[in-house]
């Protein structure tokens, strides 16, 4: 079945619902109006509004109500409306969601998925393009994961939702109506990145709103006679670290993309793990092309800023000049 | 330039007198506001209670001058508070802590030694909560009303608050101090308890010092006052008196549980010592501040009503001094014997089962930690 991912992820939602009735989701305009992007919509009306939860206007109290929720043995997803506006929330996320398990010796589980349409390239103004993975990913307790087709959207959603741990869950809002084929069921684990171009010549490195970017530009590389392999990376923390050696060790070359900014991003992370891990078989060095060290800019100028196909194609010239 | 107002704390405070039952020369009052049927009161177990909750809290003190402890946050002058609130508790209700209920934690059944963990450097939490309906201490100010809120949304989509069966409602208990009203998470519980009717009760004691900063920095009106913003009941209580502390939780606490939604309550106290051993209150406040709270003390005014009213015996109070040495005892002990936790034990708990990476993280450490320090270091 071709859906959008939007549609793919009310799927998954829908059917977390029902396969669980501990599950609930909440969050700001998700119940009458089935959420700014739509991505609950229809559910309230089918779940009725103890389960499909309008919250009052307030990050934190969705996140810490998930936590009490979920120490009384609910399983809420919760929806922060854009990515700039996880910030008030922020507080609940980092000192007490990522640590009550660590704190009580594993007797409180807070089985939380904290959904966050996330990224730019949708012309919008500011605090709606952000791409805040790192703050989150840096945070032991928290796992991070990212979509980034229609058909991962509906299998990870739910894989999340079954988390025993908290999950923050990025959606790249930019390819929320890119539509794609959704396979009834997955054998992918939700920690698992999975290699969606094979090449030989230089590993391309993506996620979420990247993974469409670094395709075309896989395509277009290899019309000029340079075979580009794309890893999705899907999850973040903890990330799959074998996949990403296994691909650079056969090619000798990793160029990460992100929207993010440069420095401290998820690049470097990567880059790190390599020169330690694949030191002898890289014949160059990673090359990251990301966002740049400054707030996201006014969206006349994200199309140059963002990394698209022609700056990732620039970083593989680089990494295949040595 | 100050603007030249009148101190209106001072002139709403007068307004909103803080209800008593027991007075400070221990002498009982009732007030329709807030009827206690003094029949279902034991006050010789809550004066039992509340010296013991101050011999835990004078001992773990000692405690950390003497270095067992690296910080204790004493409750001295908060123990009819903590202990007139907890008494009105059942014990399926959930209580979501602050970090100084050491006295609802008593009263709740747990280990006191298991208190000191926290404050010794070996563990982050301590007990169960779900053992005896009692969270984890929460040190980020106001943090846990948001939970206590969850938790109510919790039971009442379980059907376990209003469902008219007395043996099944339940309540929450959130504990705050006076410095938590000023944070905005604080705000967005109470904003949420009140549009959702939830069955969550806080009780705020304002103690009137949140570290250096007086109570005049948080509010230009007593703290339950602020409720009737939101749309619940706020109810001023003395917070050295535990009858008072009792019959508004307790009442409170029917309400929620009975489908009548939140309720603040104030409990208007003091607290005797620095924020905690590691303050120096003298910095900040006046002596005399001190010494004129001291002779509210919510323990003295209970024991000459017991010893007045001859409710009790010579052989209660012998009895008691007994209970406080065996407590003092068992912390002592209990806290030297308290083991520092496994050096994997980090790693065990931080997800539900330990990714890859972490475990080669956990090797790696647990390695280092077995060799032991390596030629040049410091022992």
């Amino acid at each position: 079945m071709t859906v959008s991912m939007v549609k793919a992820l009310n799927d998954g939602l829908r059917k977390a619902l029902t396969d669980d009735p501990q599950v609930l989701l909440m969050g700001e305009d998700i119940g009458r109006l089935g959420g700014v992007f739509r991505v609950t919509d229809g559910l309230r009306k089918d779940f009725g509004e103890l389960r499909v939860v309008d919250t009052p206007l307030g990050e934190a109290g969705i996140v810490g109500a998930a936590i009490g929720l979920a120490m009384r043995g609910y399983r809420p997803v919760c929806e922060i409306q854009f990515d700039g506006f996880v910030y008030p929330a922020v507080n609940q996320i980092i000192t007490q969601l990522a640590k009550l398990r660590h704190r009580s010796a594993g007797r409180i589980s807070l089985p939380v998925v904290i959904r966050i349409p996330y990224g730019g390239g949708i012309g919008s103004i500011e605090h709606h393009s952000e791409s805040p993975e790192t703050y989150f990913a840096h945070t032991a307790g928290l796992k991070v994961v990212t979509c980034a087709t229609p058909n991962d959207a509906f299998h990870m959603i739910q894989q999340a939702v079954a988390e025993d741990d908290p999950v923050v869950f990025l959606e790249p809002k930019r390819h929320y109506w890119t539509k794609g084929e959704v396979a009834p069921a997955t054998e992918v684990p939700l920690e698992q990145a999975v290699i969606r171009r094979s090449g030989t010549d230089v590993t391309l490195i993506a996620y979420g709103p990247t993974v469409p970017v670094a395709l075309e530009a896989a395509d277009i590389a290899a019309e000029e006679g340079r075979s580009v392999e794309v890893v999705d990376l899907r999850s973040l923390s903890p990330w799959d670290v074998t996949t990403v050696r296994a691909s650079v060790h056969r090619t000798g070359r990793a160029v990460v993309a992100h929207e993010a900014a440069f420095s401290h991003g998820f690049g470097a992370e990567v880059a790190a793990r390599l020169q330690d891990e694949e030191f002898h078989f890289l014949e160059a060095p990673v090359v990251r092309v990301t966002g740049y060290d400054t707030p996201y800019p006014p969206s006349r100028l994200e199309s140059d800023w963002l990394p698209g196909v022609d700056r990732i194609l620039n970083a593989i010239d680089r990494s295949l000049s040595y | 330039m100050a603007n030249a107002v009148q101190d209106p704390l001072s002139e709403a405070s007068l307004a909103d007198p803080p209800i008593q039952l027991l007075d400070p020369s221990g002498k009982l009052s009732t007030d329709a506001r807030l009827p206690l049927d003094l029949a279902t009161v034991d006050l010789p177990a809550l004066y039992r209670d509340m010296a013991l909750v101050r011999r835990l809290d004078t001992e773990a003190i000692a405690l950390q001058r003497q270095g067992e402890l690296g910080l204790w946050p004493s409750l001295r002058g908060q123990e009819a508070a903590q202990v007139g609130a907890a008494y009105a508790l059942y014990d399926r209700d959930m209580v979501f802590p602050t970090y100084r209920e050491h006295g609802v934690a008593w009263c709740r059944g747990l280990d006191p030694v298991s208190l000191l963990g926290l404050f010794r450097g070996t563990t982050l939490g301590g007990w169960d909560p779900y053992a005896h309906h009692f969270n984890l201490y929460t040190l980020v100010i106001g943090a846990q009303t948001l939970h206590a809120v969850g938790y109510g949304m919790g039971l009442y989509r379980d059907g376990s608050t209003g469902s008219g069966d007395p043996d099944r409602d339940t309540a929450v208990l959130a504990f705050l101090g006076d410095g938590a009203l000023s944070e905005g998470e604080t705000n967005e519980a109470f904003i949420w308890a009140a549009a959702q009717n939830l069955p969550v009760v806080f009780f705020c004691q304002n103690n009137q010092w949140a570290i250096s900063a007086p109570y005049s920095v948080q509010s230009r009106i007593p703290a339950a006052q602020r409720a009737a913003g939101y749309g619940f009941p706020g109810i001023r209580v003395d917070g050295n008196d535990v009858l008072a502390c009792l019959a508004a939780t307790r009442q409170a606490l029917d309400q929620a549980r009975t489908g009548g939604g939140p309720t603040l309550i104030e409990a208007v106290t003091y607290r005797v010592n620095a924020h905690t051993t590691a303050d120096d209150a003298t910095r900040y406040r006046a002596a005399e501040e001190t010494e004129d709270w001291t002779a509210r003390d919510p323990l003295e005014r209970l024991r000459t009503h017991l010893e007045t009213t001859g409710a009790v015996t010579d052989e209660y109070f012998t009895d008691l001094e007994q209970r406080e040495r065996d407590l003092a005892e068992r912390l002592r002990a209990g806290c030297r014997g308290l083991a520092d936790p496994d050096a994997s034990s980090p790693f065990e708990h931080t997800y539900a089962q330990m990714p890859a990476d972490l475990r080669q993280q956990l090797r790696e450490h647990l390695e280092f930690v077995s060799t032991g320090p390596q030629d040049g270091e410091q022992k």
